[in-house]
């Protein structure tokens, strides 16, 4: 247990789903508009996953109108309304930088089964 | 400095010369417990140094007329009585405080709001307020200069002999004659007083003795640092 564990405690959510890379997510982030607030819909596939409790982050990749995109997220960020596991990926690694190279069909993810 | 809150005293230095002095006009110790990070209202990250302010207790209010300046020497925590030397044990007496950890002097401008025996906790200060942080920097030993003074060094190739992270020429030749006071070379690195100022505080928790400041603290976790209010303008 780290000394500043009892600052993070009141930061740290427990409405996140288990997902790992691989994994396939609905993110809904909240983008304020002026006054405005709404939801946002990403929706890609989970390369990484780094560090730890509250520092804790993952990136998503998605392909938008064919340019490789990637955001990267704290896990326990307030800005994420909610997150939906779409699919359970099947992989061998736990970064999965190798899909930065590959277009097509050798960039699907396999599904687990 | 004008237009601050800050109280000011007026010192004569050199004839001819004054010097404004700006003194804090609350200040409190505490013990750094790490880094950490929070979220502001508009769903930002903010890096925020966690610290612990325990209250701690007056044991003498220095004033110009007894001592020739104006602080207060207070202590915090608990160290068994029979631990104490018979000087520490007869200063701690004296105030009628019960014996702490160790005994740190905070300058004030004004002390007569203390007296001894008071506590001083975390609730002198709130959230959005300007503090200036003091610690002892983590001690780095003997430094090369481009560790100390990020030097870039030399060449690592193209005919370098033994001066890769050497700071090359030091000055002139026959004029001056002589290495320029000031000149930046290898030295002890770290391990000084060091103040940040104007750190911002995110929160002041008195219910659990916690206060955030915005930004890094010098020194390592555990360490002691004396917070004060700011005293270079800062809102």
């Amino acid at each position: 247990m780290k000394p500043t564990d009892l600052v993070d405690q009141s930061s740290l959510r427990d409405d996140i789903p288990d997902f790992a890379p691989g994994d396939t997510l609905k993110v809904n982030v909240r983008v304020v508009e002026g006054t405005r607030e709404r939801v946002q819909l990403f929706q890609g596939a989970v390369i990484r996953r780094q560090g730890g409790g509250l520092q804790e982050t993952f990136t998503v990749r998605k392909l938008s109108f064919g340019v490789g995109v990637e955001r990267t997220f704290p896990v326990h960020s307030p800005s994420i309304a909610s997150i939906e596991v779409v699919s359970r990926g099947d992989v061998r690694r736990a970064k999965l930088y190798y899909l930065r190279d590959r277009v097509g069909k050798k960039a699907k993810i396999k599904e687990k089964r | 400095m004008k237009g601050s809150t800050v109280t000011t005293t007026w010192m004569s230095m050199s004839p001819g010369a004054r010097v404004i002095v700006v003194m804090a006009t609350k200040t409190v110790v505490g013990e750094k417990v790490g880094m950490t990070q929070v979220w502001d209202e508009n769903n930002n990250v903010v890096p925020v140094t966690v610290l612990r302010v325990e209250p701690c207790r007056v044991v003498q209010v220095k004033t110009p007329d007894s001592d020739g300046y104006s602080a207060v020497q207070v202590t915090f925590g608990t160290r068994d009585a029979r631990k104490l030397s018979q000087p520490e044990a007869g200063h701690f007496s004296k105030a009628g405080v019960e014996p702490g950890v160790r005994l740190v002097e905070l300058r004030l401008d004004d002390v007569s709001a203390y007296e001894v025996g008071q506590e001083i906790g975390v609730d002198i200060l709130e959230a959005g307020e300007r503090v200036d942080v003091t610690a002892i920097s983590k001690g780095k030993g003997w430094a090369g200069v481009m560790k100390r003074h990020n030097f870039s060094g030399m060449s690592a190739s193209h005919g370098t002999h033994k001066t890769h992270r050497k700071p090359g020429s030091i000055g002139q030749c026959a004029t001056p004659a002589r290495v320029f006071k000031g000149t930046r070379m290898a030295g002890q690195m770290g391990n000084e007083k060091v103040t940040i100022l104007n750190l911002k505080v995110v929160e002041a928790d008195a219910g659990r003795n916690i206060l955030l400041v915005r930004g890094a603290v010098p020194g390592p976790n555990g360490g002691l640092v004396v917070i004060r209010d700011a005293v270079k303008g800062g809102k």
